[in-house]
C-alpha cells in the first residue's frame, strides 16, 4: 500500500461518494452540479495516477491488496488488488469518465444531477469490478453496474429507449445468473472459499470445467458481446445518450473481456483448450459476418455498434490463441477500442446534437461547414479501420500475428477485417463528411466548440500515442500476461 | 390435589400484550369517536413493552413452561423481536391511509394486536395444540381485518375467500395433526420427535399425516398449488391490511415450519424434502410467470410473494443449519422489502384514490425522487440484484441448496428469478422513464418520511453488511435444533 492509503478503495468509493453528493445536491443550481461532477471525475482520475506510478511491472502477483472480512458466515472478504491485466482497464475507466461528464455538459438539460451522478457511481462500480478478488464482491459490482446504465438508457435515451433498456438489463442478467451458479459451485468444491485466486489453483475434473466454462461463457459472451448474443448491443447503443454509448462501448464491453482473463481461462484451462476452436470460430464469425452487417447500416450509431462487435471479436480471438501475441494483442485491442469507439460515438454525438439525426442519409458535405471536426473524425475513422500509426493497428496486427502461429486460415479470416473495417468506416465517413453540402440543415452547421475540441483532442492524443509508442502499456501487462499463459498451459485435471 | 402454578415468566411478553389489548379495546369503547389517537399510541406502547419484556427475558437456554406446551428459546425470542417492529411499522405506515378511509377504528388496532399475539404463541409453541391455537388466533384476526371495509364488495369477497380457504387449510392441518397423534401417541413436539426417532410401527400413517400438514402449511404460506387465495386477498383487502398479511405473519409461518417440520418431524426430513422441493419450484414458476401479466400492483406483489415463498421453502429443502438459517435470512429480507413496497403504495394513495394500478407509478421520479429511489431499491432487492439485501438472501439460499446437491433446482430458481426481474424492472420503468400523469403533490407526515427512508436504506445497507442478520438467523436456528 502506497503512502499507507487504501488506494483501490479510494478509486472505487471516491467517485461513488461524489456521485451521491451530486444526487443530493439536485438540480437547484446546474452550474454547481456540473462542476462538482467534473471535479469528482477528475479526482477519480487523479487518485488512479499514484496507483499507476506505484505499480511494480516486474511481478505478476496482485498489488495494493486490501483484505478485510466482509461477512464471515459465507467466508466472503472485501478483497481487492490489481495486476497487469486489471491495471490498464482501471486507468481507461478513470480516464473516460471525465470526458463523458464534459460531453454531457450542455447537451443534458433534463435531470442533470441524476445523469452526472449515475456516471460517477458507474465509474466507481466498474473500478470495483476490475479490482475485486473475491467472487461475491466481484459479482456485486458486476451486477450493480447494470443499474446506472439501465437508468441512463431509460431516461435520456431515444424514442425506443424502454425496449432497449430492459433488453440490455435482462440479457446481461441472464448471463450473470448462470455465472452465479458456477461461482456457488466453485465455493462448494473449494471447501467454502470465494477467493478468485483460490479458484485459480483449484483442480477440477473435465466435466466440471466444461460446465463452469460454459456458465462463464454465457455471462461474458453476452457482455463482450460475441456473436450470436450480441443483439442487445445495437439496440442499447442506438437508444442510449452519447455519454451512455461511450461508457457502454469503451468500458462495459471490457468487463466481458476481463472476465475471460480473470475467470474462464485460469479457472478452467483444460476446458478452454478443449473449446478453443469453438471460441475462435465464434470470434471469426463476429469479425467477418458482423463486419458485413456493419457495411449495410443506415444509422451511424448502429454502424459503430456493429463495428464494436466486430472489433471485440478480435479480442476473444486473441484470448483463445494461447500465445503471447494473441493475448497481449487482445489486451491492447481492448484499450485501443476503448479510446476509438468512445471517440467515434462522441463524434456522432457532436453531429446528433446539431441535427438530431443519426441517419447517414441526412448528412453530406459536413466538411465544408465543420473542417476541424472533420479532421478529428477522419483520424478516429482511420484508427477504427486499423491504420498503422493509430492504436487500432497495434492490437489487430498483434492478434493476426498470433493467429498465424496457430493456423493460417484463422489469420486469413481475421485479416479480412482490414478490408471490411476500412470499407464500412470510410464509406460512412465519405457519405457523411465529403461531397457537396447536402441540405439546408447541414448548411447551418457550426464547427465544434472549445469543450468538444478538448475532449476530441485528448482522445486523439491517446489514440496516436498508443499507436506510435505502445510499450508503456504492454510493459504494464507483460509479466501478468506471461504468468497467465504459463498458468493456462498447465493442466488442472 | 396438588396444584402447582406454572412459571409465567417465559410468557410474560404475551401476557403483557394480552392485557394491553384489553386496555386498547376498553379505551376505544369509552372514548369512541372522540379520540383516534389513543388506541394508536397505546398499541405502539404495547408493542414496545412486549419488546422490552422479550428482550429482558432473552434466554440463551430453552425454557419450557405450562406443562411443556410453551417454549422460550433463542428462535422464539429472535422471531418475536422481529415481529414487534414489523407490526409497529405497519401501524405507523397505515395510520393516515386508514384515517382517509374512515377505517381507523379501535378494532383495527385490537385485531392487529391479537394477530401479533397469535404469531407470538405460534413461534413459542412446543405442542401441537399451542401451535394450532396460535395459528387460529392469527388467522381469525386476519379474516376480520380483511373485511374491515364493510361496504367494499371486493374486500368482502376477498374476506370470504380467505376465510373459506383458510378454514379448509386449518382443517387439513388438524387432520394431519390427529394422524401424527395417532401414530406417535403424543402432542408434544419433542416427545413426538423422540418416538419417531426410535422407530414407529406404522410409518404410512405418519406420512399421510405429513402430507396433510404440508398441504395446510402451504395454504398458509401461499405456496403453489395452494396459492389461489393470495392474489384476491392481496388485491381486495385495504392496502394497510395487505401489508399486515404480507409481512409479519410470514415470520411466524417460518417459526411454525421450524417447530413442526424441523423440531417435531425432523427425522422425516427425507419425506418432506421431496414434497417441499416440488412446492418450491412450482411456487417460483407460477409466481414469477403470473406476475408479469398483472396490472394491479397489489396483485403483482401477491404473485411476487408466492415466488419468494418458493425461495423460503427452498431453504428448508436444503435442510441443515445452513438451509434453515438461509431461509430465515430470506424471510427477514422479504419482510423488509414488503414493508418498503407497500409503504410506498400507501403513501401514494390519498383520500378517495388507491394507488394500486402499476401505471399510478408513472413519473414518480419527477414527483418525488426520494420516494422513487426507495421504491427502486426495494424492487431491485426483490429482483435479487446486488448490493441490495434480496441478493444476499438469494445467495445464501442457493448456496445451501447447491450444497445439498440440488443443482438443477438451483438453475431453475435463477432462471425463474430472471423472469421475475422483468416485472420489477417494469415498475422502475414506470417510475423513471415515463412522464407523470398526476399532479397531486405527495404529502406525508415527517415521522413516516423518516421511517420509510430508513426502511429503504436498510434494504441497501443491510445488503452491504449482511453479517449481522445472518448471525441472528444462525443463532436462532441453532437453538431450535
Amino acid at each position: 500500500m502506497l503512502f499507507g492509503f487504501p488506494l483501490i478503495s479510494l478509486i472505487i468509493w471516491l467517485p461513488i461518494i461524489f456521485g451521491l453528493a451530486v444526487l443530493i445536491l439536485g438540480d437547484r443550481d446546474l452550474k454547481i452540479t456540473r462542476w462538482l461532477s467534473l471535479s469528482g471525475a477528475v479526482v477519480g482520475f487523479l487518485v488512479a495516477l499514484p496507483l499507476l506510478s506505484g505499480f511494480d511491472t516486474t511481478i505478476s502477483s496482485m498489488q495494493f491488496v486490501e483484505h478485510i472480512s466482509w461477512f464471515e458466515r459465507l467466508n466472503v472478504f472485501y478483497h481487492l488488488g490489481v495486476d497487469g491485466i486489471s491495471m490498464p482497464l482501471i486507468i481507461l475507466n478513470c480516464f473516460t469518465t471525465p470526458l463523458v461528464i464534459i460531453a454531457g455538459w450542455e447537451v443534458i438539460q433534463r435531470r442533470v444531477s441524476q445523469y452526472m451522478g449515475a456516471f460517477l457511481i458507474m465509474s466507481g462500480i466498474v473500478n470495483g469490478v476490475f479490482a475485486s478478488l473475491d467472487a461475491v464482491l466481484f459479482y456485486t459490482f458486476w451486477e450493480a453496474s447494470l443499474i446506472p446504465m439501465f437508468i441512463i438508457i431509460g431516461i435520456w435515451g431515444g424514442p425506443n429507449r424502454v425496449y432497449a433498456a430492459i433488453k440490455f438489463f435482462l440479457y446481461t442478467l441472464m448471463g450473470s445468473l448462470l455465472m452465479l451458479v458456477a461461482l456457488i459451485y466453485l465455493y462448494q468444491t473449494s471447501d467454502g472459499s470465494f477467493s478468485i485466486e483460490d479458484y485459480h489453483r483449484l483442480p477440477l475434473p473435465m466435466t466440471a470445467q466444461i460446465l463452469i466454462f460454459l456458465a462463464f461463457l454465457i455471462a461474458f459472451a453476452v457482455k463482450v458481446p460475441m456473436w450470436p448474443v450480441h443483439t442487445w448491443l445495437p439496440d442499447a447503443h442506438v437508444e442510449a445518450p452519447t455519454g451512455g454509448s461511450v461508457i457502454l462501448a469503451a468500458i462495459l464491453l471490457k468487463l466481458g473481456g476481463y472476465g475471460f482473463l480473470r475467470f474462464s481461462l485460469p479457472i478452467a484451462p483444460d476446458a478452454s483448450h478443449e473449446l478453443a476452436t469453438l471460441m475462435i470460430v465464434l470470434s471469426l464469425i463476429a469479425v467477418v459476418y458482423i463486419g458485413l452487417v456493419a457495411l449495410m447500416q443506415q444509422d451511424m450509431k448502429k454502424l459503430i455498434a456493429y463495428s464494436s462487435v466486430s472489433h471485440m471479436g478480435f479480442v476473444t480471438l486473441g484470448f483463445f490463441l494461447f500465445n503471447s501475441y494473441g493475448l497481449e494483442g487482445a489486451m491492447v485491442q481492448m484499450i485501443s477500442h476503448g479510446f476509438i469507439s468512445g471517440a467515434m460515438f462522441l463524434c456522432v454525438g457532436v453531429l446528433y446534437d446539431r441535427l438530431h439525426s443519426r441517419q447517414i442519409a441526412d448528412y453530406g458535405g459536413v466538411v465544408n461547414k465543420m473542417p476541424i471536426f472533420a479532421a478529428f473524425f477522419m483520424l478516429f475513422a482511420m484508427a477504427n479501420a486499423g491504420l498503422p500509426g493509430t492504436s487500432g493497428f497495434v492490437g489487430e496486427f498483434m492478434v493476426i500475428m498470433g493467429a498465424i502461429e496457430v493456423n493460417f486460415w484463422y489469420a486469413f479470416f481475421a485479416a479480412l477485417t482490414l478490408i471490411l473495417g476500412a470499407s464500412y468506416t470510410l464509406w460512412m465517413y465519405k457519405r457523411v463528411i465529403f461531397g457537396a453540402v447536402a441540405n439546408a440543415k447541414v448548411e447551418n452547421l457550426s464547427d465544434i466548440g472549445s469543450r468538444e475540441f478538448l475532449i476530441l483532442a485528448i482522445l486523439a492524443v491517446a489514440v496516436l500515442w498508443l499507436g506510435l509508442y505502445p510499450s508503456p502499456l504492454t510493459e504494464v501487462m507483460h509479466v501478468s500476461i506471461d504468468n497467465l499463459l504459463e498458468h493456462v498451459s498447465r493442466s488442472k485435471l | 390435589m396438588d396444584f402447582q402454578a406454572p412459571d409465567f415468566a417465559p410468557a410474560n411478553s404475551e401476557i403483557f400484550l394480552l392485557i394491553m389489548i384489553c386496555v386498547v379495546m376498553l379505551a376505544d369503547l369509552f372514548l369512541g369517536e372522540k379520540s383516534r389517537k389513543l388506541p394508536f399510541f397505546l398499541s405502539l406502547l404495547a408493542l414496545a413493552g412486549s419488546a422490552l419484556l422479550t428482550f429482558m427475558n432473552f434466554s440463551e437456554a430453552p425454557v419450557l413452561t405450562f406443562s411443556g406446551m410453551f417454549i422460550d428459546d433463542i428462535l422464539s425470542d429472535t422471531l418475536k423481536l422481529m415481529i414487534y417492529p414489523t407490526v409497529a411499522l405497519v401501524l405507523i405506515y397505515s395510520r393516515s391511509y386508514l384515517g382517509a378511509r374512515g377505517l381507523i377504528r379501535g378494532e383495527f388496532f385490537s385485531l392487529a394486536l391479537f394477530a401479533t399475539l397469535g404469531m407470538m404463541v405460534m413461534v413459542s409453541a412446543s405442542h401441537l395444540i399451542t401451535l394450532y391455537l396460535g395459528l387460529e388466533l392469527l388467522s381469525l384476526s386476519l379474516y376480520a381485518m380483511v373485511s374491515l371495509q364493510r361496504d367494499s364488495v371486493i374486500a368482502t369477497e376477498a374476506a370470504t375467500k380467505f376465510f373459506v380457504l383458510g378454514s379448509l387449510a386449518s382443517g387439513f392441518l388438524l387432520y394431519g395433526m390427529s394422524m401424527l397423534y395417532g401414530a406417535t401417541g403424543s402432542l408434544h413436539l419433542v416427545e413426538m420427535a423422540g418416538v419417531i426417532r426410535s422407530g414407529v410401527p406404522d410409518r404410512a400413517v405418519l406420512v399421510v399425516g405429513l402430507v396433510f400438514i404440508v398441504a395446510g402449511l402451504s395454504f398458509k404460506l401461499s405456496a403453489v398449488p395452494f396459492h389461489m387465495w393470495a392474489p384476491d386477498v392481496y388485491q381486495g383487502a385495504p392496502t394497510a391490511v395487505t401489508l399486515f398479511i404480507g409481512s409479519a405473519p410470514k415470520l411466524a409461518a417460518f417459526g411454525f415450519i421450524m417447530r413442526l417440520l424441523v423440531e417435531g418431524l425432523g427425522d422425516m426430513v427425507a419425506d418432506w424434502q421431496g414434497m417441499l422441493v416440488l412446492l418450491a419450484v412450482a411456487s417460483m414458476a407460477v409466481g414469477n410467470i403470473a406476475a408479469i401479466a398483472q396490472t394491479n400492483i397489489k396483485r403483482m406483489l401477491a404473485y411476487s410473494t408466492i415466488s419468494h415463498m418458493g425461495f423460503v421453502l427452498l431453504g428448508f429443502v436444503a435442510a441443515g443449519v445452513d438451509g434453515y438459517s438461509a431461509s430465515m435470512f430470506y424471510v427477514s429480507a422479504y419482510v423488509l422489502m414488503t414493508l418498503g413496497a407497500f409503504g410506498v403504495i400507501m403513501l401514494l394513495s390519498r383520500e378517495g384514490f388507491e394507488a394500486d394500478a402499476i401505471s399510478d407509478f408513472k413519473g414518480l421520479n419527477q414527483r418525488n425522487p426520494w420516494l422513487a429511489l426507495i421504491m427502486m431499491f426495494v424492487m431491485l432487492s426483490m429482483a435479487g440484484i446486488p448490493p441490495m439485501i434480496g441478493f444476499y438472501a438469494k445467495l445464501s439460499v442457493l448456496q445451501a441448496a447447491l450444497a445439498a446437491g440440488y443443482l438443477w433446482v438451483v438453475v431453475a430458481a435463477v432462471m425463474l428469478s430472471l423472469i421475475g426481474a422483468f416485472y420489477y424492472l417494469r415498475i422502475i420503468k414506470f417510475m423513471y422513464f415515463d412522464e407523470s400523469e398526476s399532479v397531486h403533490p405527495i404529502k406525508f407526515a415527517s415521522e413516516v418520511r423518516l421511517l420509510i427512508s430508513m426502511n429503504g436504506l436498510a434494504v441497501i445497507l443491510l445488503g452491504m453488511f449482511p453479517q449481522m442478520l445472518m448471525n441472528f438467523s444462525l443463532s436462532a436456528v441453532l437453538s431450535g435444533q
